[in-house]
């Protein structure tokens, strides 16, 4: 996995609440049994036309967002299945960061496996850096998980959340099924237990 | 002992490995599998040189791709690309030696259907697949959620996952349901009033006298859109109903071993006192036949009220209610039960049992179709099969309904049960989403019995009138 330490980027507005994973990725693009390429198809019904064409009002299709580096989303961005496409594809697009207030818990916890950041802040700072990413191309938000700060083009610094575990996976990339593997004494001796006391299972 | 809830239960009893910042490894007791989510996390392995932990508690069917038409034993049926998917599943299964219902065996079907059917879900267990429809399974009083499929490999790899305890959530529906109200009323009511992020970070579980008087193919239908309120898992504890819908099922315990079960399945119930972070309390007297008017399952209102407008809602939702409502086409004041509707769709995991196909055919029953296509399509071939020796399927058949194979079909629409741009279906599934059921297609969520109701006048309709 891709290791995630700071990234400064240009932020792309899209103050919708409710931003579901069908919307992110639909499910005609769940038929790939890869993980790459979707970054094509990412909130594909919104950024085209049934012929294929660009919507110019969408913002990923607007001059200034082209390059987006992060999202600041409405809330409960990433609401619906569990499909990991949807990060999958919005980090094929090149997208590391989605600010929001809140996210659905499956999405949340599937952009951690693919080196995307999620971050959680109070609505007026999510606000505030919305009115920063509608300024556009020029206003470059800076993240720094280390210290685990939002700065905004102005130099306003927010300070966020992260779970202890999950942000080292992130900093240092790391596949957490060797981490689970070399648990796999206790795992044994669980699984021991729980056959004895509950052999039906 | 502190008191403990249901979740607390059957979260201590799991519990692999703690570390000291709280990171627990979580056993998984059944991991179900299906092809759109796992070809990735096989192919992990396979480059990790891994194999599969415990593949005697790994249980695969394809289901969200496959066609239901009839003619689907014909592999020109499918597109190339769900053609490989269903395929990378057979060669999943077989490489890896897990327990698998192909295509062509009558046991296939949804997977959350299969589960319980089968018998693979028991109380008291976890339960986890690469679907956020997984919840289903809390109907038995086990714990069960959706995972990403960096998790599927995970759970393969390991047979545990990485979690944090989420907190607990009680919604209690008191009393009992009035006549022509639901298990699915029931569930759109609590995310029309909790919103689809009121449970986000919680476990919840449901109690009350309405639920104990469901059925379990009702209490699946309440648990399987746990994940539309945002919960990560929905529970019901498990009575003398779950233990009868249990017992003699393929996989269920047999003799001394179902004895032992049982007495441990009637420890499983939220001790009194227990904490619970977040209570929801709703009458089950006050729940009406609801609808979906928008895109949201959150947009719940009862079918005898009249098209919102933006300006009723705050914040953020009022630009997505008006978004709403041009991508609907709505336009504010209409009666809901004016709606003209042109498709109906009865399936899916959170309405496609045995259950609700006796509830929409005992409408339906001698009546005709008002609108251009309509279709059944059971949760399962054992379903299906069933309808058919109690006589549901001539029902449907003659009412002038398409009578599919198992699947998941129109609820996602990635086979080619889809709905055309405008189209405007009355749907028994879980979500409304913009493009769910096809780009542009337009979904109204309700039961099974209120479909049918629409499906006979052609528009939305109490079914109370029809009862």
């Amino acid at each position: 996995m891709e290791k995630f330490t700071t990234l400064s980027g240009i932020a792309a507005p899209m103050p919708l609440v409710n931003i579901d994973t069908d919307m992110i990725i639909p499910k005609q693009f769940l038929k790939t049994i890869k993980r790459s390429g979707l970054g094509a198809n990412l909130f594909d019904e919104m950024r085209f036309t049934l012929d294929g064409d660009e919507i110019p009002e969408f913002i990923l299709n607007q001059p200034a967002y082209r390059a987006a580096q992060i999202l600041v989303a409405g809330d409960n961005f990433g609401c619906g299945s569990s499909r990991e496409h949807a990060p999958w594809a919005i980090a094929d697009f090149g997208i590391r960061c989605v600010i929001s207030t809140s996210f659905a818990d499956i999405f949340y916890s599937n952009c951690f496996k693919n080196g995307i950041l999620p971050i959680v802040l109070p609505e007026d700072q999510r606000d505030a850096l919305m009115k920063d990413a509608e300024k556009g191309a020029n206003a470059r938000i800076e993240v720094d998980l280390e210290a685990q700060t939002v700065t905004s083009s102005d130099g306003e610094v927010f300070s966020f959340e992260v779970d202890t575990f999950k942000k080292h996976c992130l900093l240092n990339g790391l596949d957490d099924i060797g981490l689970t593997m070399e648990k796999a004494a206790s795992i044994d001796t669980f699984e021991a237990q729980a056959s004895a006391a509950r052999p039906w299972v | 002992m502190s008191p403990k809830t249901l979740y607390d239960k059957i979260w201590d009893a799991h519990l692999a490995h703690e570390a000291e910042d709280g990171t627990c490894l979580l056993y998984i007791d059944r991991h179900l599998v299906h092809e759109v989510t796992s070809p990735q996390a096989f192919e992990g392995l396979r480059m990790a040189g891994r194999s599969v932990r415990a593949p005697d508690k790994t249980i695969a069917v394809p289901d969200h791709n496959v066609p239901t038409t009839l003619d689907r034993a014909n592999a020109a049926t499918m597109t190339e690309d769900s053609r490989v998917q269903v395929e990378a599943l057979d060669k999943n299964a077989k490489d890896f030696g897990i327990h698998y219902y192909p295509v062509s065996d009558v046991r296939q079907g949804i997977v959350h259907i299969v589960g319980p059917e089968q018998g693979w879900t028991l109380p008291g267990m976890t339960v986890v697949c690469g679907d956020s429809h997984t919840a289903t399974h809390g109907a038995f009083g086990a714990l069960a959620h959706g995972i990403g499929t960096s998790e599927v490999e995970h759970v393969l790899a390991t047979q545990t996952l990485i979690q944090k305890k989420s907190k607990n959530m009680k919604v209690e529906i008191t009393g009992k349901l009035r006549p022509g109200v639901t298990a699915k009323d029931i569930t759109l009511s609590v995310i029309g009033e909790t919103g689809t992020a009121g449970g986000t970070g919680y476990v919840i579980e449901y109690c009350g006298e309405a639920i104990r008087d469901l059925s379990m193919e009702g209490r699946m239908t309440v648990c399987n859109m746990a994940i539309e309120g945002g919960a990560r898992a929905g529970l019901i504890a498990p009575d003398e109903k779950t233990f009868a819908y249990c017992m003699g099922r393929p996989q269920a315990p047999k003799g001394a071993e179902w004895e032992a079960a049982v007495a441990y399945w009637k420890t499983l119930f939220t001790d009194e006192g227990a904490h619970f972070d977040k209570v929801v309390t709703i009458k089950g007297e006050d729940i009406a036949p609801v609808v979906t008017w928008g895109t949201s399952p959150e947009d719940v209102l009862p079918i005898t009220a009249t098209v919102p407008a933006a300006a009723d809602f705050e914040g953020g939702k009022v630009g997505a209610a008006q978004r709403s409502l041009d991508y609907m086409d709505l336009t504010p004041g209409t009666p809901l039960s004016d709606i003209v509707i042109d498709t109906v769709f009865i399936g899916s995991c959170t309405n496609g049992r045995i259950e609700d196909l006796r509830a929409a055919a005992a409408i339906l029953k001698g009546k005709k179709i008002a609108v251009s296509r309509a279709m059944v399509v059971p949760g399962s071939g054992l379903v299906r099969a069933q309808a058919e020796e109690e006589g549901l399927a001539d029902i449907f058949k003659d009412a002038g309904f398409e009578w599919r194979l198992a699947g998941c079909s129109m609820c996602l629409a990635m086979n080619p049960d889809q709905l055309a741009p405008g189209e405007r279906c009355a749907a028994t599934s879980n979500r409304n989403f913009e493009g769910r059921q096809g780009r542009g297609g337009r979904t109204h969520l309700m039961s099974p019995q209120m479909a049918a109701a629409a499906a006979i006048t052609g528009k939305l309709t109490d079914v109370r009138e029809m009862m």
